[in-house]
C-alpha cells in the first residue's frame, strides 16, 4: 500500500515536472518607443502562436512605450525589460554606457545591424496641401508653422532634425554653418516641442495645431489611414534619411531572468517573412529586399542618407548635435533671444 | 461658527449694523453669484459632461469593452489595491501624528507639522524622481536590492510608495486642528477616572474626530486614486502590470482609442462623484450630530 502511494506520488511529481519542462509560462517585456504600439501588438500575437508551434511553451509579451530616450533611462534605472526596441541606436546604446546591460558588440549580433524594419521622415501636410508645402524649403518659409517633437527626448524628432540638416547640407555642398542657420529658421517656426513622436501627432491631428508635421512614415501613413481619413496628405521630401530603430536583448535581464532563449527567438522572428509582411502593413519598410519588393507601392521611392555616411555614426551626432551644449541647444538659445 | 457669534452679540443695533456691511444691493449679489455659476458650469460641469458623452457616445457596450478588457481590468484592480493599502498606512500614521501633535508638547514640534505638509509642496514628479534616485538600479539602494532580487521601481511597490508619500498629510491635516482644538481635558478626566490609555482613546479621542477621520479618509482615497504625475516617473508603464487608471487613460488616448479612454475617465470620475457623495453625507451627518456632541 505504501509503496503503491510513493510510486503514485513521484509518478504524479515526475509528470507535473516534465509537463513544467515542456510547457513553460513565460512572460517578456519588450520596452519600445512611441510609434510601434499597433504593430507590436499584432507581433506579439503571431510571435505567441509561433512559438507555441515550435517549443510548446506560453509567451505572454508585456508591452511598456513612450519616448525612445525616456525608455532607455527608465531600463538604465531598473525597468526589466528582457529586449529593447528602441527608435535610434544611441539609445539602446546609453544601456551599454550607463549600466552595462548589454555588450559592445550588440548592434552586429542580428542581421541589417538589428534593424529589422527601416522607416524614414516625411512631411504631413492638410488636406489640399493648402500651404502648397512640396520640399524641405518649404519648412523655413515665415507662413509656415512646424509640428515636430523635441529632439532631447524624442527618438523620432532626433530623425527629423537630421533629416533637414542632411537636406540642407546638399543644397549647400557640406556647409555646416549653411545648415545651421537653415535648421535654426526651421525650428523657429515651431510653436510647441512635444516630448514625444505620439504626442506631437495629437497636436497636430486632434488639437490641429500648425501646417506641416515631420513625422515618422509610419505615423504619417496612421494620421491618413485610420485617424482622420481624407483630412491629411503626406508629402515626401526630394531627400531624407534613412531611420534604423534597432532591436536587442537586454543581457543582463534575460540571463538573471532565464529568458534568454525566449527573447532571442522574439527578436530573430522579426526578420521571417510573416513578420516582415506584418512591418510593411504597420507602414514600416521590411529590411527583407524581396518582402519590400512585395509593398514597393505602398513606400515612396525616396533618396535616402545614412546616419554613418552623413554624420560619421550616432556617437558624434548626438554629442554634437543633441548633447547639453550641442547645436540643438544653441538654436532654441537663439530663437528664445529673439 | 458664525450663527453663534451672531447670536451673542449683546447690543441689537450692533447686531444690525453689523448685518447692514454684508447687504450689498441686488445686482452685485446676483454678478458675484452669476460669476461663481458661469465659472463652475465652464470649468467643472461641462468637462465633466464631455467625459460622459465621449464614454458612451457608441453606446453601453462599446464602453463596457472597454472597461472589462484585460489591461483596464488590470489598471483597475492595482488602482484598487493601492489604495486598499495607503490609506490604512496613511490613516494609523495621520492619526498618531495628529495625537502626538495635539496632545503632547515636545521640542521640534513645528518641524513635525511642516514635514507633514512637505508633500503637498513638492511637485509630484519630483517625488517620482526621488524614489527612482534612491531605489533606482543606479540609485542608492538600488544595487543592494537588486542583490537580493527585491524590485520596487517599476513594479507595485514603487507606486505603493509614491502614492502614500502623496497622500501622507491628508488624514493627518484634517485631524490636528480638529484635536488640537478640543484639548485634552476628556483624555484627562478619562484616565484621572482609572481607564487605560487604550480605553481612552477608543472611547474618549476616537468618537471625538471620527467625522474628520471619515473625511481625511475619503480625500486620501480620493487623491490616491487619482494620482498620475509620481506614478508616472516609477510605474514604467507595463501594460496589464504597473499602469493605474490614470496611466492607462493616458495610453488608450495616445494610443487613438479614445471611447475607452473617456470610458475610463468616466469610471474614474464616476468614482470621484461617489467620493464627494460620500463626502457631503458625511458632512451633513456631522452637521446633524454637533450639537449632540457640545451638549455632552
Amino acid at each position: 500500500m505504501k509503496k503503491i502511494l510513493r510510486n503514485t506520488l513521484v509518478g504524479g511529481l515526475a509528470t507535473l515536472l516534465a509537463g513544467s519542462v515542456l510547457a513553460d509560462n513565460i512572460t517578456l517585456l519588450n520596452v519600445s518607443y512611441d510609434p510601434t504600439r499597433e504593430f507590436y501588438r499584432e507581433y506579439n500575437r503571431a510571435f505567441g502562436d509561433y512559438w507555441k508551434q515550435q517549443t510548446g511553451d506560453t509567451v505572454t509579451v508585456r508591452q511598456s512605450h513612450g519616448g525612445s530616450g525616456s525608455q532607455a533611462r527608465s531600463v538604465i534605472d531598473g525597468l526589466d525589460a528582457d529586449v529593447v526596441t528602441l527608435a535610434l541606436a544611441y539609445d539602446v546604446d546609453a544601456l551599454r554606457q550607463h549600466a552595462q546591460l548589454i555588450p559592445e558588440n550588440w548592434q552586429s549580433r542580428l542581421d541589417k545591424n538589428s534593424s529589422p524594419y527601416t522607416s524614414t521622415i516625411v512631411l504631413l501636410v492638410r488636406k489640399g496641401n493648402p500651404k502648397n508645402i512640396r520640399d524641405w524649403d518649404d519648412l523655413v518659409r515665415d507662413d509656415v508653422a512646424v509640428i515636430t517633437p523635441n529632439p532631447k527626448t524624442s527618438g523620432g524628432a532626433r530623425w527629423n532634425y537630421l533629416a533637414a540638416w542632411g537636406y540642407a547640407l546638399k543644397q549647400n555642398n557640406g556647409d555646416q554653418d549653411k545648415a545651421y542657420d537653415f535648421v535654426s529658421k526651421l525650428f523657429a517656426n515651431v510653436p510647441v516641442l512635444d516630448p514625444g513622436a505620439r504626442g506631437a501627432t495629437n497636436t497636430f491631428v486632434q488639437r490641429g495645431l500648425g501646417d506641416v508635421f515631420i513625422a515618422w512614415e509610419n505615423e504619417a501613413y496612421l494620421s491618413v489611414e485610420q485617424l482622420g481619413k481624407g483630412q491629411f496628405e503626406i508629402v515626401v521630401p526630394s531627400v531624407s534619411i534613412l531611420a534604423e530603430p534597432p532591436v536587442t536583448v537586454v543581457d543582463k535581464n534575460v540571463d538573471r531572468k532565464g529568458t534568454r532563449k525566449t527573447a532571442e527567438g522574439y527578436l530573430q522572428y522579426l526578420y521571417s517573412d510573416d513578420a516582415q509582411r506584418l512591418a510593411a502593413k504597420h507602414y514600416y519598410r521590411p529590411s527583407n529586399p524581396e518582402i519590400a519588393k512585395e509593398f514597393a507601392e505602398k513606400f515612396v521611392d525616396v533618396e535616402l542618407f545614412g546616419i554613418d555616411e552623413v554624420f560619421g555614426g550616432w556617437e558624434k551626432a548626438q554629442n554634437e548635435h543633441f548633447n547639453d551644449g550641442g547645436h540643438f541647444d544653441s538654436i532654441l538659445e537663439n530663437i528664445a533671444r529673439r | 461658527m458664525t450663527t453663534q457669534t451672531l447670536t451673542h452679540v449683546a447690543n441689537p443695533e450692533l447686531a444690525a449694523r453689523w448685518r447692514r456691511a454684508t447687504e450689498e444691493p441686488a445686482w452685485v449679489r446676483w454678478t458675484l453669484i452669476g460669476v461663481a455659476l458661469t465659472f463652475l458650469a465652464l470649468f467643472l460641469v461641462l468637462p465633466l459632461l464631455v467625459v460622459l458623452y465621449g464614454a458612451f457616445e457608441q453606446g453601453l457596450q462599446v464602453w463596457w469593452a472597454a472597461i472589462s478588457e484585460p489591461d483596464a481590468l488590470a489598471a483597475i484592480r492595482l488602482s484598487l489595491l493601492v489604495v486598499l493599502i495607503v490609506v490604512p498606512i496613511n490613516l494609523v500614521f495621520g492619526v498618531a501624528a495628529a495625537w502626538a501633535i495635539a496632545k503632547f508638547e515636545f521640542r521640534g514640534k513645528p518641524i513635525l507639522i511642516s514635514l507633514i505638509d512637505m508633500p503637498f509642496a513638492i511637485s509630484p514628479v519630483v517625488v517620482g524622481l526621488i524614489f527612482v534616485i534612491l531605489f533606482g538600479s543606479q540609485g542608492w539602494l538600488g544595487p543592494w536590492l537588486a542583490a537580493h532580487d527585491m524590485r520596487i521601481i517599476f513594479a507595485v511597490p514603487g507606486i505603493v510608495i509614491v502614492i502614500a508619500f502623496g497622500t501622507m498629510p491628508f488624514i493627518a491635516r484634517e485631524l490636528i486642528p480638529l484635536m488640537q482644538q478640543q484639548g485634552k481635558e476628556e483624555e484627562e478626566a478619562s484616565l484621572t477616572l482609572g481607564a487605560s490609555g487604550w480605553k481612552t482613546f477608543w472611547y474618549v479621542t476616537l468618537p471625538n474626530i471620527k467625522w474628520g477621520l471619515i473625511y481625511g479618509v475619503i480625500l486620501c482615497n480620493a487623491r490616491a486614486l487619482g494620482e498620475f504625475g509620481a506614478v508616472a516617473v516609477v510605474s514604467g508603464r507595463i501594460r496589464g502590470e504597473t499602469n493605474t487608471m490614470p496611466l492607462h487613460i493616458e495610453v488608450l488616448y495616445n494610443e487613438y482609442m479614445f471611447t475607452a479612454a473617456f470610458a475610463v475617465s468616466s469610471l474614474l470620475t464616476g468614482l470621484a462623484l461617489v467620493t464627494i457623495a460620500v463626502k457631503s453625507f458625511v458632512e451633513w451627518l456631522d452637521e446633524r450630530n454637533r450639537p449632540a456632541i457640545a451638549s455632552h
